[in-house]
Parts: structure tokens; C-alpha cells; sequence
């Protein structure tokens, strides 16, 4: 027992609370150790080195969900700030989601199949139709993740979700959970602060923290602890507000209230609101929020987020979010110094506007630090979606939205993975990006890898992998090969292919052994291009197209096994 | 005169109506029926695959044909009192490098099936290799394997449910290569492999790499170590390795025989008591268009190392089995894409061909050999091939009836085809 070693931990982590712990401990010793990781010394400084294939793809798979051909291509002749410039485009607001889920069991009393849901009726009374809008919520949104566009957009709403989260199965009404997701997507490029005051007061967080139950003669500090301690100030060691503040906070939130199933809302009922003054410690610098009546009293809010924004621990906290999500979660004083703080500045500087602090971020030294790629682990999402995205698996069209809500519903294997969309662990979000020592490498134990490594072999197997029993998925490895530059040459297929596939170096060793797999053992290069060249000459042969596709299958099952792939 | 002779040697095995027999390939009409078990569970079969094609007629050469051999391959021709003889057999011998397969053969513990093939035989090696273990025909393009048909039948689901307590081994391992057609089910491969063989023994001995000062190489680490420890048959085969030390000595060191390195591996874990049904193991390098027999000592070059390897390779893993009392259990079987031209290439090797010897080995074997020489013409034309006797596919059901007892409609249903089946095995197998 004494002797628990990091590699312990895997196993045992399923088992052992106790063992759990100790591995913990051991593993935060072992972080500690002086000199054993090497910590980037580079900072928020403009980068103006090589603007190449490895910093773009660095670029892209930190940015998106799988880097494909064309998304490469796409982006390949272009400089560092016209890549940004697209990545950091908004996306226009999508239709929302609409009634797959009819079936021969059950059907909507309200809305017909293919008929948006979101601002109809609750429905019937047993809660039916409300679990199946919510399933059908998170599949509409593993759709649009699938299908994003060239943008950062779709990775900052699951940021945001994981940064605000809210656990939507715990929200009681589905169209609750799609107010709060059409909040995160109206404002994941906008401003930090707005989406803060927005969606404190939004129906499904008044839920979620308790606030509908905050009043005057109750107060109710659930939401009030949360917004400091997770949304806003957060708990780094420059973090000193008090038990008061939370219970002040509390008071200035006294009176919000979701509204009914009639209408998707919030309202601010004055009864119930605390009209005395709100005393606020040095922390804050004794602000005090003057207490106020009637309709005015909703404007305390305003102010209490204005106190906690003008804080520049809110900025440093925001930024170590960001930080976490996009480059590492080792946060070290050095990077406290020259990448957290110099990021809050711009933040503070731009009135909590995100898009600046992002471009800085991401057109940093730091960023493209040799020390800072492909060490972050995939997270579920990013590993299956951006698998699908990466291999552009197909997908049913909406002509069908039965087949198609099917095909996007992965929420089943993420879950299994850790992480459901919209079901983050707890308000603080996935453990993954909070806690210490283990952070990322919580994603991995002995059920989540070899779950992972299974999905990617079923997406390349012939059978597909199947999503809740009804359709299977599957990566089309001729496609993808074909779009390489050059996929005649076994060299440069799998240089150009390793290159989309891992942001680390494969040994040569395993290049060899890639290389074995395309040639069936044999040694001269050309038995591969004959057959690569028979393929495309005659690629709706039965024959050419088997002999490649059986070896396509086995090289990226492969590679799709290797502890690389698990990396961006 | 010597001829009669080799007729009279065979006979046991001769009267069976093999000669130029194929297979009535039928495609579709699989039957969802699960196999039942039997008494043949716990019997394992290790399949050999030579990568390259095997040149058959330097691995068992026919002395009958020496004289018209010699004509067309003078310059990689086996001395013939180089040839190692066989019990029973003065027509028949073995490449001097098989000297340990000798044995084994005159020990009656293996046996080789002559001239194996298939109708209209496909030159490319990635062809030929796919219709050799899926079990096409030479046009069709079937997408399963034939042993994966066959475990689709025995591990149903796979791999839903998988492991479980009654079924906790692989359906199959494949050593030192990706997971081979040949054990691709209806939808999913069925079976893990086991890439690098001193991975292996890492990962059995728990050892770690070693750490990386950067942040990448810290998180590779991690992976990599999650990735030992978290294959979802690790701890099995873990305990079989644990649990079985190598017994034969008869070993070369580890990275001098890279087919011996993965039948040790094979050994220890059916001796640890592994249910694995099929492993499988590959010894590359058999496209000898070059160089294949050094021309001042046809001895000596790349087809004799390679055969040097196979043999000593078996020969030690028998020994080992035997040392274990696992014997009994095991049956091998060596087989290539193709074999080659009869008539030899000025670069010292031989081209494409098409029919081979089948090599068998295990003490559940009858001994002796199946089929007849090879006939070499006097005047042999570069492009001249070996005429087929048995249809490679008809050893497969003889191997999946003889020695996992299929019925003939199982047979039928796993591979797609009515052969006929040879008899291979003693009466008390």
C-alpha cells in the first residue's frame, strides 16, 4: 500500500476510494518534483515566428473539433491574423431543435414531428414529452458541433458550459436548458460580463442554484456562493471575499424569480426583494449597494456585477479558465506572470470583451511555444465528435430528422466517456478543468480509454459504430485518404496523414510499422501505389477497392490506437 | 519404380479424393445458429503466415523432379544431397535449413499438404493475401475472415459483452501485426494484437516508460501507461504470462528470430492457460525476387535464413508446449499468399507464383504428407506456374472440422463453400 505509484492509479481508481486518494497525493508529489516538466518561459508577446503547418494546425485543432482535409486546406495559404479573423466570426443563431422523437410508443400531445418544441406548451403533465425535449435538446447540439463551421464558436458554448454550467437534467423544464444554451451561443464571442448577468437571472439557472427561492425573509446563498467562488472571483490565492460578502450578494439577488410554464422568463418580484443596504467587505473595497424598492430593486444586481467585474480577480480567474481549456492546466507563477496577468489586462481593457483576449491568447509566443503542443488530452467531445468532424463522417440530412436526431445522438458514449453535454459533474463543472493535481488526465481510467479506443475502431470497422442501437456511423477512410496530396506514395500518405492526426511525432519505429501495414510486409513501395493507382482508375471496383480499403482500415485503426491521437 | 513408392508411403492419407479438388463457393446464406460447445474447446490453433509468398519448391523439394528442376532454377538449386530426406518418403525433402522440421516430420508431429491453392490464382500479393484469409474465391471480394467467421459463431455480440466472466480471454491474438483479415468478423475484428513484442513484457512486468521533462512528453507518458494498463484484456493475459514461465531452451535470445519471439509469447500464454482460441504470428520477408539463394552456396541466402528461423522457431515452441503438457492442445499452421515461379529470375530469386505447401504441426497429426510432387516440365517457361492439388480452402475445413469438430453445416456457414475435408488427424483426435 505504501507504494502506490502513479501507475497504480488507473486501476485502482475504480475500486478504491482510499487508493484513490493516496494515488492523488502521490501524483500531486510527483507534479512537484523540481525540473521533471519543463514550463514554458514565453509569454503573451506577439508570436512572429514561422507561420507553418505545425503552428496552424496547432491553431485549429485547439480551435475546433477535429482538423479535416479541407479545414486545412481551407485555412493553408492563409496568415496567422486571417485565420483568426475567421475563427473568431460568430456564427449566426441556428433553427432551433424540432420533434424527432415521435415513435410508434410515444408522441408529442403538442408538436408534430419535425415542429420546434421551444416555445410550445410544457406538454403533458408526467413529464413525458418534457424528457424527450431535453434529449432531444443535447442531440440538436452534438448536431451542431458535428456540423460547425470553421469557427471557435462551437468550442466556446461548451467552455461556457462547462465555465457557467448548469446541469440540465436537473433544470425542470426542457425549454429552460434551451434558454440557457441560446444564451451561451448569443454570447460566447460577446462579452464576459453580459453573459454573467444574463444568465444569472436566466429561468434555468434560477432553477438549477436555487435563486427562485432567494427572498427577504429566506435568503438563499446558493447562487450567491457560486457566482463568486466559479463565475466571477474564483478561489486563486489573491481570492479574499468572506462569508458576508456571499450572504450580502445573496441579499442584493433577493426577488428574482423563473416565471411559468406559460411563458419562458424571469421576472423581479420587489415583495420579495431585501430592501436594506448590502455591506460588502475590504475584499470589495466596502462597497456598498444601496438598498432600493420596487422594480428599481433589479438594478442591485446590475451593481453587484459591477462590483465583482471591477475586481481584477474576475479577469485573472477568466483567463485561468481559458487557459486551462485551450493550452494547459499546469499553472505555474511564471505563467501567472507573463501569460494570466497580462491576459486580464486585456480583458479589464476591453471592458470584459472576449474576442481581444482571445486573439491575444491566441496569436502569443506562449501559444505556439513548442513546449505547449499537443499535450493537451481530448476530451470526450473533442476526441468523438472531433473524430466524426475530422473524418467527415457522413450524416443524415434534415430531409429526415428521425434518421438524422439518431445519427447525432452520441450523447449515450459520452456519458459512458464522462462527459454528457450539458450534464456537467457539478456548478463547478468537469472535473477535468478544476481538479488538482489530476486535471485533464481524469478523463482517462480503465473504462474511459479502452471505451475510447473501441468507439474509434468501430467507426472504422465495417460494421460501424453504433449509436443507440439504430444507426451505425462510419468513417470513410477512402474519402479521407484521397483527399491527401499525395496517397500513391506510402511516405507521404502517412506523413500528410500523421500530420492531421497527431500534433506529436510518431517514432520511426512506428512509421515503419505503418508503413509494414499499407504493404502487407512486403518491401517495395510500389506494391502500394499499383493498388492505390488501381483504386482511383477504377475506384468502383469491388476488388481495387477492397485491397486498399482493408489496409486504409488497419493503418488508421492504428493510428487511432495510439496514445498520440489521444492528444491535441 | 520410385514413383510406386510414394504411392504406397501415402496411401493411408491418398485415399481420399483430393486430387485437384476446389470448392463450391456459395456467397451469403450465413446461418445465425450460435455454435454449441463441444469437446473440442479446448483446442487452439496458431496460424503461421510466411509474408511474401513462400517459394514451396525450395522449402519441400521433389527429388522425382530434380532433373527438370535443376533446368529451370540451376542457379538458387538445392544441392540434392543437400536435401534433408523424410521417413518413408526417398522422393520428398525438406530445404537443409529445416532440419528441426525434419524431425518433427519423421517424428510424425507434422504434416505438410502439397500444391495448395485456388482456381484462376491471383498474382498480387495483396490480393492473393486477401483472398487467403478471408476465403474467396479468386473473384469474389468477401469482408470477413475465415476465422472470424468462424468466432463470430462461437463469441456472439462480440464485442458487446465482452469480457465477461465465462468468456474472459480474446476470441484471438494476433502477435507482431495489426489484427489480421482473417480474424475480421461480420462487423468488427475479433481479437486484440499484441504490435511489439517487448512491449509486451513491459506491460506483463508493469514496467513504465521512462518520464518526459516536457509537458507533451509527460502526457504521452501518461497515455501510454493508461494504455498498458487499461486494455480491456490486459489483466488476463497478464495473469497467463505471470502464471507460465517459457519452459524450452530451445529459444534464440530475444530479437534474433522475430517469428520465435512471437511464438514465445504464444506459448507462455496458452501454458498460462489462455482460452484463446486462435493466435496468429507473421514472419515477413518471403518476395524473394532477389537474392533468395546465394548462387555460389544455394545453402545459404535470404529463403534459407528465413526457413532457419520458421523451423528453429517451431521446433521450439513444440518443445515448449510439450515441457508445459500442452501439446496435445495445439495445432499450427503455416501458410503464404502464393507460392513462386518454378523457373528462377537472374537476380537469384523467383517471381510471383501460385501453388504451395501447407505445413501442420502438433502430436494430434496423422504424419506423412497429403497430395503428390509437384510436376516439373523439361522446358519450363519463365511464366510457367504450379498446377493446384487442394484447394486452400479444403485444408480450412479440414482444420475447422478435424480439429474443432464444426459440423458440415457449420462448415458450410463459415466458409461459404462445400470443400472436401481431409484427414489429418488421428482417430483419437
Amino acid at each position: 500500500m505504501k507504494n502506490i505509484s502513479r501507475s497504480h492509479f488507473l486501476l485502482d481508481m475504480t475500486t478504491s476510494p482510499s487508493l484513490k486518494a493516496k494515488a492523488y497525493d502521490e501524483m500531486a508529489a510527483k507534479k512537484t518534483e523540481s525540473g521533471r516538466v519543463q514550463s514554458p518561459v514565453t509569454g503573451t508577446a506577439p508570436y512572429t515566428g514561422q507561420w507553418g503547418q505545425t503552428q496552424l494546425l496547432h491553431l485549429l485543432r485547439r480551435t475546433l473539433f477535429g482538423v479535416s482535409p479541407a479545414d486545412y486546406l481551407s485555412f493553408k495559404n492563409k496568415t496567422m491574423e486571417q485565420c483568426l479573423d475567421i475563427l473568431l466570426s460568430p456564427s449566426p443563431l441556428p433553427s432551433p431543435p424540432v420533434n424527432a422523437y415521435n415513435n410508434k410508443d410515444y408522441t408529442d400531445p403538442d408538436i408534430p414531428l419535425g415542429k420546434t418544441w421551444v416555445t410550445a406548451a410544457y406538454g403533458d403533465n408526467n413529464g413525458m414529452a418534457d424528457g424527450n425535449r431535453k434529449a432531444n435538446l443535447k442531440t440538436w447540439w452534438l448536431g451542431l458541433m458535428l456540423s460547425q463551421p470553421s469557427s471557435l464558436n462551437e468550442k466556446m458554448i461548451l467552455f461556457w458550459s462547462n465555465h457557467l454550467a448548469v446541469q440540465m437534467a436537473l433544470v425542470k423544464d426542457a425549454r429552460y436548458d434551451y434558454h440557457y444554451l441560446t444564451l451561451l451561443r448569443t454570447h460566447a464571442l460577446g462579452n464576459v460580463k453580459t453573459m454573467v448577468r444574463e444568465v444569472g437571472t436566466s429561468p434555468a439557472m434560477l432553477v438549477y442554484l436555487t435563486g427562485n427561492s432567494n427572498t427577504n425573509t429566506a435568503p438563499n446563498e446558493n447562487y450567491a456562493r457560486e457566482l463568486q467562488e466559479l463565475f466571477t472571483i474564483g478561489k486563486g490565492t489573491d481570492s479574499h471575499y468572506t462569508q458576508e460578502d456571499v450572504a450580502a450578494a445573496a441579499r442584493v439577488l433577493t426577488g428574482w424569480v423563473d416565471v411559468d410554464e406559460h411563458r419562458i422568463g424571469t421576472d423581479f418580484n420587489p415583495a420579495a426583494h431585501d430592501t436594506t443596504d448590502k455591506q460588502f467587505s475590504a475584499f470589495y473595497n466596502n462597497t456598498v449597494i444601496k438598498g432600493k424598492k420596487g422594480a428599481a430593486g433589479a438594478t442591485e444586481t446590475d451593481e453587484l456585477i459591477t462590483m465583482l467585474f471591477n475586481h481584477r480577480e474576475t479577469a485573472k480567474h477568466f483567463c485561468r479558465k481559458l487557459y486551462r481549456w485551450f493550452v494547459y492546466y499546469q499553472i505555474d507563477s511564471h505563467t501567472e506572470t507573463n501569460v494570466i496577468n497580462p491576459l486580464a489586462d486585456i480583458l479589464i481593457q476591453n471592458n470584459y470583451e472576449i474576442k481581444p483576449v482571445l486573439r491575444a491568447l491566441f496569436a502569443s509566443e506562449h501559444f505556439y511555444d513548442p513546449l505547449n503542443t499537443g499535450c493537451l488530452i481530448k476530451n470526450p467531445i473533442e476526441l468523438l465528435v472531433g473524430t466524426c468532424r475530422q473524418f467527415q463522417v457522413a450524416f443524415p440530412g434534415a430531409e429526415d430528422v428521425v434518421k438524422q436526431y439518431e445519427a447525432w445522438n452520441l450523447g449515450w458514449t459520452l456519458k459512458l466517456m464522462g462527459m454528457d453535454p450539458g450534464e456537467p459533474t457539478s456548478v463547478s463543472g468537469w472535473q477535468a478543468y478544476y481538479q488538482n493535481p489530476g486535471y485533464q488526465e481524469l478523463w482517462i481510467n480503465s473504462t474511459t480509454l479502452p471505451l475510447r479506443n473501441s468507439s474509434t475502431d468501430q467507426l472504422l470497422s465495417q460494421g460501424g459504430l453504433p449509436v443507440n442501437n439504430k444507426t451505425n456511423l462510419h468513417i470513410d477512410v477512402l474519402a479521407f485518404t484521397a483527399e491527401l496530396p499525395d496517397a500513391s506514395s506510402p511516405d507521404k500518405l502517412i506523413a500528410d496523414s500523421l500530420a492531421l492526426l497527431s500534433p506529436n511525432a510518431f517514432d520511426p519505429a512506428e512509421i515503419a510499422f505503418l508503413k509494414k501495414i499499407l504493404l502487407s510486409g512486403q518491401l517495395s513501395d510500389h506494391y502500394w501505389t499499383d493498388a492505390w493507382k488501381a483504386y482511383l482508375s477504377e475506384p468502383k471496383n469491388e476488388m481495387t477497392e477492397s485491397t486498399v480499403l482493408t489496409r486504409l482500415r488497419q493503418y488508421y485503426t492504428y493510428v487511432l490506437q495510439r496514445p498520440e491521437y489521444q492528444l491535441i | 519404380m520410385k514413383r510406386k513408392v510414394f504411392l504406397k508411403t501415402v496411401l493411408p492419407l491418398a485415399a481420399i479424393p483430393v486430387a485437384l479438388t476446389s470448392c463450391k463457393f456459395k456467397k451469403g446464406g450465413f446461418l445465425d445458429a450460435v455454435f454449441g460447445s463441444n469437446v473440442h474447446d479446448n483446442r487452439i490453433l496458431v496460424l503461421v503466415q510466411l509474408q511474401g509468398g513462400n517459394d514451396g519448391l525450395s522449402t519441400i523439394i521433389p527429388l522425382d523432379q530434380y532433373t527438370n528442376l535443376s533446368a529451370a532454377r540451376k542457379n538458387i538449386l538445392i544441392p540434392e544431397n543437400k536435401v534433408l530426406p523424410l521417413n518413408g518418403t526417398s522422393v520428398t525433402g525438406f530445404h537443409p535449413a529445416m532440419a528441426d522440421l525434419q524431425n518433427m516430420y519423421n517424428r510424425k508431429e507434422l504434416t505438410f499438404i502439397q500444391g495448395v491453392s485456388y482456381p484462376n490464382p491471383n498474382l498480387s500479393h495483396f490480393r492473393a493475401t486477401d483472398i487467403w484469409l478471408t476465403g474467396s474465391d479468386t473473384n469474389t471480394v468477401l469482408n470477413s475472415g475465415w476465422l472470424g467467421r468462424y468466432l463470430d459463431k462461437k463469441y456472439p455480440g462480440y464485442p458487446g459483452g465482452y469480457p465477461n466472466a465465462q468468456t474472459p480471454e480474446p476470441p484471438a491474438i494476433q502477435i507482431g501485426n495489426m489484427l489480421s483479415g482473417a480474424l475480421q468478423g461480420k462487423a468488427m475484428g475479433l481479437g486484440i494484437s499484441v504490435i511489439n513484442t517487448m512491449s509486451f513484457y513491459d506491460m506483463v512486468l508493469g514496467k513504465q516508460a521512462v518520464a518526459q521533462s516536457t509537458r507533451a512528453g509527460r502526457e504521452l507518458d501518461f497515455m501510454r501507461m493508461a494504455a498498458n494498463q487499461t486494455q480491456q484484456y490486459t489483466s488476463v493475459i497478464k495473469a497467463a504470462a505471470l502464471a507460465q514461465k517459457n519452459l524450452s531452451e530451445r529459444y534464440p535470445s530475444n530479437g534474433k528470430n522475430a517469428i520465435a519471439d512471437q511464438l514465445k509469447i504464444v506459448a507462455q500464454l496458452i501454458g498460462g492457460g489462455l482460452k484463446t482460441k486462435i493466435y496468429m504470428v507473421t514472419l515477413d520477408g518471403f518476395d524473394t525476387h532477389g537474392n533468395q539463394a546465394n548462387p555460389s552456396n544455394t545453402i545459404k541466402g535470404r529463403h534459407a535464413e528465413l526457413l532457419g528461423q520458421l523451423s528453429t522457431a517451431i521446433a521450439a515452441f513444440e518443445d515448449d508446449l510439450k515441457l508445459m503438457g500442452k501439446h496435445d492442445n495445439v495445432l499450427g499452421m503455416t501458410f503464404s499468399e502464393f507460392g513462386r515461379r518454378i523457373h528462377s529470375n537472374a537476380s537469384n530469386g523467383t517471381d510471383h507464383g501460385t501453388s504451395g505447401p501447407v505445413i501442420l504441426f502438433g502430436s494430434k497429426l496423422k504424419g506423412g504428407f497429403v497430395g503428390s510432387n509437384p510436376q516439373i516440365e523439361a522446358k519450363v517457361k519463365p511464366e510457367d506456374n504450379l498446377s493446384m492439388q487442394h484447394d486452400f480452402r479444403s485444408v480450412y475445413a479440414s482444420v475447422l472440422k478435424g480439429w474443432f469438430g464444426l459440423t458440415d453445416e457449420e462448415l458450410k456457414n463459415t466458409l461459404l463453400s462445400t470443400c472436401p475435408v481431409l484427414d489429418l488427424f488421428t482417430s483419437k483426435s
